[in-house]
């Protein structure tokens, strides 16, 4: 009975344990759609994305000097230069100006995250 | 006598009540600003002020408003117990009886509502009369002025040094001010007739063609205080904003130094820093000026030190470069009919040019 109990002890730390392992995972891989994308969307309009760009969901995002970003989610090109995946818009994203040197759009001083987070954000205008 | 002594009860019966009210204002319009509140620091709210002049015109506020909602509150149940005091005719006294009857004796309350009244508007007189003369003059001399000049639709701000004129600068749309002293603001217009405002820290003045207005501002607590232009001026009206930084006097003054100094030279070997330099002269200068260069223009703002300023366009955009580029490629589309005209630039002369912008700190 005692050992019985020891063992629940041990099998429930262990459980513990491997949930916590899952969780920080999963904070670091983002595995938080809704608030990645949350995210992303209020980092669009702070950066001043809008301006240039006409994107959906986001207040004032009317601008006329870049391409408009609706269906962003289901386009083939990045710039014209990079297949439409996760890590090619998180390139774009954090250095346009690597990936089209001189093109108009700026290096908005997004991190690696962020640039994830507006990735998400945009995968989603479908 | 009679006069001061019902102004200072009411005055006192006041001060506890709009301190209730600020905030329960203040909550109202936290909600209903909502995110803006975080961007701009201090919303045009005007009942809660920041120095001797805007204190003592809140006061007023509160007072004014004070005695305005007690007439109507008091009319209101006057009314009502009027009505519900009206005796109803029998039906046998219809025809005999007009239905409103004049049996004597309504003259008193008549004279009563007469001298309330009066008295009430003797009051207000003069303790907006006296506010008046109170603004009229800061308590002490300002140590120096502000040129505000309204435009369709900026602001531009010329310092001046009474004792210097070699320390005189030109900025734009961003004053700062040095907390708790006095500054002069001498205010003409290049157009039309526009009204200078910062609801935290004064009233309005009026800036019309052809003639000089003078007011001035004191804030005695740190912060941003948002400014607004307060008269119709063009369909830009609502974009002709400006925020006053009241800083500390030190950081003030080293501000100011920092304002005199011309633009950095750009280095020799940066490619990008020179083409955008030229692109800029070239494209910008006749309207926009640079201290150090020969981008020498003065129908727009002052660009000499650019990111010292948190906004673009008359505190109509953040200044951030992705704000900044839409702003260059394309002013007509976020402050249509303003006099920036979107020019042809393009995608590299746009990206040399806000390249170089970035350096005019």
């Amino acid at each position: 009975m005692r050992s019985l109990k020891r063992f629940g002890a041990i099998a429930g730390a262990c459980l513990l344990i491997l949930a916590g392992c899952n969780g920080a995972e999963e904070t670091s891989t983002g595995s938080d759609p809704q608030g990645d994308m949350a995210r992303g969307a209020e980092l669009i309009a702070a950066k001043g994305c809008g301006t240039c760009h006409e994107i959906p969901g986001i207040d004032g995002a009317t601008g006329r000097v870049g391409p408009p970003l609706d269906h962003v989610g289901e386009r083939m090109f990045i710039a014209g230069m990079l297949d439409n995946t996760p890590e090619n818009m998180r390139t774009w994203l954090m250095d346009p100006q690597a990936v089209v040197p001189g093109n108009a759009m700026p290096d908005t001083g997004l991190d690696q995250e962020e640039a994830d987070q507006v990735a998400a954000y945009l995968r989603s205008l479908r | 006598m009679t006069l001061s002594i019902a102004k200072s009860i009411m005055a006192k019966a006041i001060s506890g009540w709009r301190q209730v009210g600020q905030r329960a204002g203040l909550a109202v319009a936290g909600l209903a600003l909502g995110t803006h509140a975080a961007s701009a620091q201090t919303p045009m709210y005007y009942l809660e002020t920041f120095g001797p002049k805007g204190e003592i015109t809140a006061s007023l506020t509160w007072g004014l408003l004070a005695i305005s909602v007690f007439v109507v509150v008091l009319m209101s149940v006057l009314v009502l117990v009027a009505i519900f005091r009206a005796k109803r005719l029998e039906p046998a006294e219809l025809g005999s009886k007009l239905p409103v009857s004049h049996p004597g004796g309504g003259h008193r309350w008549i004279y009563l509502g007469l001298a309330l009244t009066t008295a009430a508007l003797i009051v207000m007189v003069v303790w907006t009369m006296e506010v008046l003369a109170e603004i009229d003059e800061p308590a002490v001399e300002p140590a120096f002025t502000i040129e505000v000049t309204g435009e369709q639709w900026w602001w531009e701000a010329r310092y001046v040094d009474p004792d210097d004129p070699s320390r005189t600068f030109v900025t734009a749309n961003e004053l700062h001010i040095p907390v708790g002293e006095p500054v002069r603001i001498r205010l003409a217009s290049a157009d039309v007739i526009h009204s200078f405002w910062v609801p935290a820290l004064a009233g309005k003045t009026d800036v019309i063609p052809g003639q000089i207005n003078e007011t001035w501002l004191q804030a005695d607590r740190k912060g941003v205080y948002r400014g607004q232009c307060a008269e119709y001026c063009g369909v830009q009206h609502a974009h002709m904003a400006m925020r006053v930084f009241a800083d500390p006097a030190e950081e003030f003054r080293s501000w100011w130094e920092h304002q005199l100094e011309p633009a950095d030279t750009i280095p020799e070997d940066d490619e990008l820093l020179r083409v955008g330099q030229e692109q800029f002269v070239l494209k910008c200068g006749a309207c926009h000026a640079v201290r150090g260069t020969l981008a020498g223009g003065e129908a727009g703002p002052d660009l000499t030190h650019f990111m010292d300023r948190t906004t673009i366009a008359a505190v109509t955009l953040p200044n951030t470069p992705g704000h900044l580029s839409g702003w260059i490629a394309d002013p007509q589309h976020q402050k249509p009919g303003n006099k920036m005209p979107n020019l042809d630039l393009s995608g590299p002369e746009l990206n040399a040019i806000r390249h170089y912008l970035e350096t005019l700190d």
